[in-house]
């Protein structure tokens, strides 16, 4: 087996090192990339699918989408954002996939197996449990999975760069093929769906805002 | 200031610098807006305390040796010399020693050829060393020209099949835009180095569309699809690839074998 040069192995060698590597023929370089990068992929690509098996999906393709793509890589920018980049892409196309699917095999809308890919009307379909049981049960996290299945692909796309990715306006446009203001009008139109989904199961965190208007 | 509205306060509770203080300020004094924004923060409070399950230390390889075996071998290939950004520690690599050497080679066994087959030759048929590769370099990006135009003309052709279909599929455009960036990139660098650079300005425009089709995703929606129209409109670059293809094509034709063209051509062009 091919060993890893030693200079790609030294904590100090950065992303672009390792990319310059990989263009020059060493193979073996991008397995640094692969591995320095995969559990944040892995995060963001759960948090669009919403199942473990989709995302890890993703996260190969994003990985081999990047590999064939490098050339396209500017030195310059963050190989970490770009590769995050190609994960979204990837991970809306593949909602966008499952959710036709799912309409032609499934024209009423239902739950799916993994109660990711339900159908709008699933939500008024399905009775909603009291505040009590969701929170002894656990419910709670089942109803956010529930909400979040709720939005499309390029909301839901939106919300998590947004929320979880912490990326800005610009990114999310460039992500969505969108202009600025349209991302941002995605990002709004995502947390409004969630609180109509949510508000009936969450309390306001109350006395500890109560001092402040920064929260 | 008038009660913000919900996309003004989820805008706010996001860190949105436009009218922050404004807001901060109503939202102080207004016990219904503090409510409001609290709803909000509870809400997104409690997204996130949502988990993502751990994948595991050993993930990143586990990763790797699910794609290593469907990654094709990168050749690396005398270009990439140039292609990958300077950085001085690499000038001291053998490899790229080994580029410069092999280019060096060629410089001068064209040289060489070059002398031996004029020597003692009725009438020197074949034009100077810059004249050859001028030519091949506008037959080469003459082609290169057309192969985007068609994408361009495509794209801007593109849509639904029918009113039913809310997605319109690029994938086929968008495989043929990736495929012609890297000549691109390299079509630009040259066109620079020769010191033509309305030539490479085009490309280098060309290169942002075809990276952004590249990026897209395989299927858009025809409002997705009319934002990448506009942006290819807006650039003009439809109009500056067939200015310059066509112009190629004159040059082509021209620069046979006879007269050095060079500057006062590539001066018009220019002006592209």
């Amino acid at each position: 087996m091919k060993r890893m040069s030693p200079s790609v192995e030294t904590p100090g060698d950065n992303d672009a090192l390792a990319v310059e590597r990989t263009l020059a023929g060493d193979r073996e370089a991008f397995r640094v990339l692969v591995e320095r990068h995969s559990t944040s992929v892995f995060r963001l690509a759960y948090r669009m699918t919403g199942n473990q098996h989709d995302a890890e999906e993703v996260v190969q393709e994003a990985f081999l989408r990047a590999y064939q793509k490098l050339r396209q890589f500017d030195g310059r920018a963050n190989f970490g954002t770009w590769v995050y980049r190609i994960a979204s892409n990837y991970a809306i196309d593949q909602m966008r996939q499952r959710r036709s699917e799912e309409a032609k095999r499934e024209p009423v809308g239902r739950a799916g197996a993994d109660g990711v890919e339900l159908d709008p009307a699933a939500l008024v379909a399905d009775a909603a449990p009291s505040p009590e049981r969701l929170a002894q049960s656990g419910e709670l996290a089942a109803q956010m999975r529930h909400a979040l299945s709720l939005l499309t692909p390029a909301e839901r796309t939106a919300f998590v760069m947004r929320h979880w990715g912490g990326s800005g306006i610009e990114e999310i446009a460039e992500a969505l093929k969108s202009s600025s203001s349209a991302a941002k009008n995605t990002v709004f139109r995502s947390v409004q769906k969630l609180r109509q989904a949510l508000a009936p199961f969450v309390e306001p965190r109350g006395q500890a805002k109560a001092m402040g208007t920064e929260l | 200031m008038k009660h913000p509205n919900e996309e003004e306060l989820i805008a706010y509770h996001d860190g949105e610098v436009f009218q922050r203080e404004a807001i901060a300020g109503h939202v102080a004094g207004c016990a219904e807006c503090h409510a409001e924004l609290e709803r909000i923060d509870a809400v997104l409070a409690a997204l996130n305390t949502m988990t993502v399950p751990d994948p595991g230390d050993d993930y990143g390889r586990q990763v790797w040796q699910q794609i290593a075996p469907r990654l094709r071998d990168r050749k690396a290939h005398w270009w990439d010399f140039f292609l990958v950004a300077p950085n001085a520690a690499n000038w001291l690599e053998p490899r790229r020693w080994a580029a410069v050497g092999a280019i060096a080679g060629l410089v001068i066994v064209a040289f060489l050829a070059g002398r031996f087959t004029r020597r003692g030759g009725p009438e020197p048929i074949a034009t100077d060393a810059s004249q050859v590769r001028e030519r091949v370099l506008i037959l080469a990006v003459g082609e290169h020209l057309g192969r985007a135009e068609m994408i361009l003309v495509e794209l801007a052709n593109a849509q639904p099949k029918n009113a039913s279909q809310k997605q319109v599929n690029i994938s086929a455009e968008q495989r043929r835009a990736e495929n012609l960036l890297e000549e691109n990139r390299l079509y630009r660098q040259t066109a620079l180095k020769e010191g033509d650079t309305a030539l490479a300005n085009v490309l280098d425009e060309l290169e942002r569309v075809l990276l952004d089709v590249a990026h897209s995703p395989q299927e858009v929606t025809p409002a997705q699809l009319k934002g990448i129209r506009q942006r290819i409109e807006a650039r003009g670059i439809l109009f500056k690839v067939r200015v310059v293809d066509s112009e190629l094509q004159r040059r082509g034709e021209s620069a046979k074998p006879s007269p050095a063209p060079s500057t006062s051509q590539k001066n018009e062009r220019n002006k592209v």
